[in-house]
């Protein structure tokens, strides 16, 4: 092909295409999704300011090191289809990858083209991708040679389902199990519908039972029977334990059990995954607060207070102790709150939640911070500045400072736990017990959707290892350069003869 | 509605109506049924529109592979479950067992109370401390005669048995408490109270156990989401710390547990709770007109 002439930065269209979004101020008020994804023409657009360098940092920078370059080159090709079977060959959900993935901090972080000029949209693309997919109907269902092998997934998130999928590829009859009544995990319960739709969860999950996996919703790995069950007793050859962190941390200041006081997980659970936000179509409560004060400024921070403005609060405020450029949320995200009115405070940090006589929250007494030096996590330790106290009204109070391991494998198990109370694994993340992995939140800590994905695909490849399965991670594809020479990677001089290895 | 097409969900295999508040619902779930042990609850959510609600386990048959709850229609949803959960329908969700089974130690002489709602979860502990060896002197509080339930079934598995009505219609006058004193004053050597029911009442028996030191242990059941330690609502103030009664009880101490705390954080949801209430008050009133219009 002729047109192989390298492409330079100055070549390529200079800005970022931009994705149409909901106006701040209309979606401040509906569920509905805020970013609308891209056209077809700016996706073409888009994928011309690929430099398609050799050196691919992206692809490293992705912790499933999806083919960037690749499937960008397909998309600029118009073969939308291929470009779905470059990502699917990694990566399972890439209408959930697309819209959740901290792109920033991964492959948009070290793309060739950001070092002076915006990095090429890596997360946009792949979001209108997986979008097409969906919307096509596509779905890369590979041949599958069944094994006799029974895989048992407990914890239905992101971890469990990219496990499961592999699993499946591999040819084992693979169950998950969930303990809510829906699949999905924090892509149903947390992330709210307006970042991340229900249904396109839902369609992401149709695929993977099209490669035969089964959900059980319902049942509670642990209580109801044991992970030692499953291996001895259930006939699972192999047990994968991705079921979060999800023990929500709360401060430990006075008036945190005031009513009015609730964890985010608490508050997203019931806004997303029950519909309190339908109530009273839907029956579960939810008093919406007026005069929101949230704490933290993660990702998760970021969806409750979005999620009170959707639900009617007046102002929402949100309080962290270090500043704007240590928030750990996703840029975009941050960005997003910001338009839409949410009032960050920064450098600050609760020391009491007030009480209005009748046990409801009145206000929160905050203090001012100073950023110190670096503690162990290389960010600038905050201080309280002495008598800097102040208080700042409201009714609802949201944490959203963290979580702690959830206790319940460890306390029905005998799998051995890290000092933390998370599950102690090797680099293959298998645990104490022969033939269990653990991956995601339940063995690193709260985490990114795309960390726990990668996580449940090394648990598979070590299971594959376990049970002497060969690697299905390869796919095989005809080299074009070299087809004319080979048939089935095999030279056409040879073909017709048996090749024969000899003993030495 | 609870869905009577087969299929999916959890079936109701009987129904005992206690009172016009209080009723049974078995349901087939033999996985459940067999790894339930006493002091363990289960959510349960009726139809997919409904809320997920936290109730202990009254009562489970290994070999009918059944496991069976004891509700009050006290809310929306147990009163519509009153409505609509027949013998043949099917319930949308069930999960379980959840929650830390109760200790069930080497007690010689053990108190079981039982006030309203709490008489049928006392039942699994007041049977295992039975086969376990203990002396069971079981105590239940009801408000009158009427309400009385599952007598037989404690007399069965207690060597003694004191009922207690409010108005004295049944057993003796007064309180569980009441009871309490009665039983502590024949026995000294009481070693263990096991106490569940409504928060006051539990309160109310830690207090009528502590100058005697007994060793007395509640089942809390604060509003809850999940039942799995993920959404926090359940946090209890046990002595000085907090604990989530979900995956850290639902048995305390009850010489620990903060009640006024327990109660003021139960209210938490009063007003949409009035509110749903209300309007399923208003929808069974319509249609009550209707079927009396047709």
């Amino acid at each position: 092909m002729a047109q192989k002439k390298k492409k330079t930065i100055r070549m390529i269209p200079q800005a970022r295409t931009p994705m149409r979004e909901q106006d701040p101020l209309a979606r401040a008020r509906n569920f509905d999704e805020v970013n609308c994804g891209y056209q077809i023409e700016d996706a073409l657009l888009e994928a011309e300011r690929c430099l398609m360098c050799p050196d691919q940092p992206c692809v490293r920078g992705c912790p499933v090191n999806i083919a960037i370059p690749d499937f960008i080159a397909k998309i600029t090709e118009k073969d939308f289809r291929g470009a779905y079977d470059v990502i699917t060959a990694t990566n399972l959900l890439p209408a959930v990858c697309g819209r959740v993935c901290p792109q920033e901090n991964q492959c948009e972080g070290v793309c060739t083209v950001g070092e002076s000029l915006e990095p090429v949209a890596i997360g946009r693309l792949e979001r209108w991708v997986g979008d097409r997919a969906i919307k096509e109907g596509w779905s890369n269902v590979p041949y599958i040679e069944r094994n006799a092998f029974r895989i048992g997934i407990v914890g239905s998130g992101p971890a469990g389902m990219a496990c499961a999928a592999d699993m499946a590829k591999a040819g084992c009859e693979v169950i998950v199990y969930e303990a809510f009544h829906e699949a999905g995990g924090v892509l149903k319960y947390g992330i709210p519908d307006f970042r991340l739709p229900n249904p396109v969860v839902d369609a992401e999950i149709a695929k993977l039972e099209q490669l035969g996996v089964r959900f059980e919703c319902n049942t509670l790995v642990g209580r109801l029977f044991t992970i030692e069950q499953m291996v001895d007793e259930m006939g699972f050859h192999a047990v994968f334990i991705g079921t979060g962190a999800g023990y929500p941390s709360f401060m430990g200041i006075p008036g945190e059990s005031l009513n009015g006081v609730l964890s985010a997980n608490e508050l997203l659970t019931r806004c997303n995954l029950m519909r309190a936000r339908d109530f009273p179509n839907f029956d579960t409560p939810l008093q919406p607060g007026r005069q929101v004060a949230v704490i933290g400024a993660g990702n998760t921070a970021m969806d409750a207070m979005r999620v009170c403005l959707r639900l009617g609060a007046e102002h929402v405020r949100c309080l962290y102790r270090r500043g704007r450029a240590e928030a750990p949320a996703r840029a975009e995200e941050l960005h997003h709150a910001e338009q839409e009115g949410i009032d960050f405070h920064w450098l600050v940090s609760p020391v009491e939640i007030l009480d209005d006589g009748q046990r409801n929250v009145r206000a929160v007494r905050c203090v001012r911070m100073v950023l110190g030096e670096p503690d162990e996590s290389g960010r600038r330790r905050p201080t309280p500045e002495p008598g800097s106290e102040f208080e700042i009204e409201a009714d609802m109070v949201v944490y959203a400072i963290g979580t702690n391991a959830n206790p319940i494998i460890g306390q029905t198990s005998r799998l051995k736990l890290d000092k933390r109370g998370y599950i102690a694994t090797d680099d293959d993340l298998a645990t104490s017990i022969p033939g269990v992995f653990a991956g995601g939140d339940i063995v690193t800590g709260a985490a990114t959707v795309i960390e726990a994905m990668g996580a449940g695909r090394r648990a598979a490849r070590g299971m594959k290892a376990f049970l002497g399965l060969r690697d299905t991670d390869f796919v095989y594809q005809e080299r074009p350069d070299v087809a004319a020479a080979t048939l089935f990677g095999i030279d056409r001089a040879e073909h017709g003869y048996a090749r024969v290895r000899l003993p030495r | 509605m609870p869905d009577a097409t087969g299929g999916a969900g959890f079936e109701i295999v009987a129904r005992e109506d206690f009172s016009d508040v209080t009723y049974l619902l078995e349901i087939r779930h033999p996985l459940l049924a067999k790894a339930a042990r006493p002091g363990q609850f289960v959510i349960v959510m009726p139809h997919e529109h409904g809320e997920r609600i936290p109730l202990t386990i009254a009562d489970f048959d290994r070999d009918r592979g059944t496991i069976t709850l004891v509700i009050q229609a006290v809310g929306k949803t147990t009163r519509e479950m009153q409505r609509d959960c027949r013998v043949g329908t099917r319930l949308f969700a069930l999960v379980g067992p959840m929650g830390i089974p109760s200790h069930i130690g080497r007690a010689k002489k053990v108190l079981c109370v039982g006030g309203g709602l709490g008489v049928a979860p006392v039942y699994p502990q007041a049977r295992a401390y039975k086969e376990s060896g203990a002396y069971v002197i079981g105590v239940l509080g009801f408000r009158n005669r009427d309400l009385v339930f599952w007598e037989d079934k404690f007399r069965a598995c207690c060597d003694e048995l004191i009922l207690c009505t409010d108005d004295g219609s049944a057993g003796i006058k007064g309180l569980v408490t009441e009871g309490i004193r009665q039983a502590i004053e024949k026995h000294a050597d009481i070693d263990e109270c096991v106490a569940i029911g409504p928060p006051v009442m539990m309160k109310g028996c830690a207090e009528a156990t502590r100058p005697h030191k007994i060793r007395t242990i509640v089942s809390l059941n604060p509003v809850m989401v999940d039942g799995t330690g993920m959404c926090g609502g359940c946090r209890v103030k046990i002595g000085d710390r907090v604990k989530f009664a979900c995956v850290d009880g639902p048995d305390f101490d009850g010489h620990l547990v903060d009640f006024d705390d327990l109660m003021f954080r139960l209210q938490r949801y009063k007003a949409t709770e009035r509110e749903a209430s209300d309007r399923f008050n208003e929808g069974c009133r319509l249609r009550s007109q209707a079927d009396a219009a047709s």
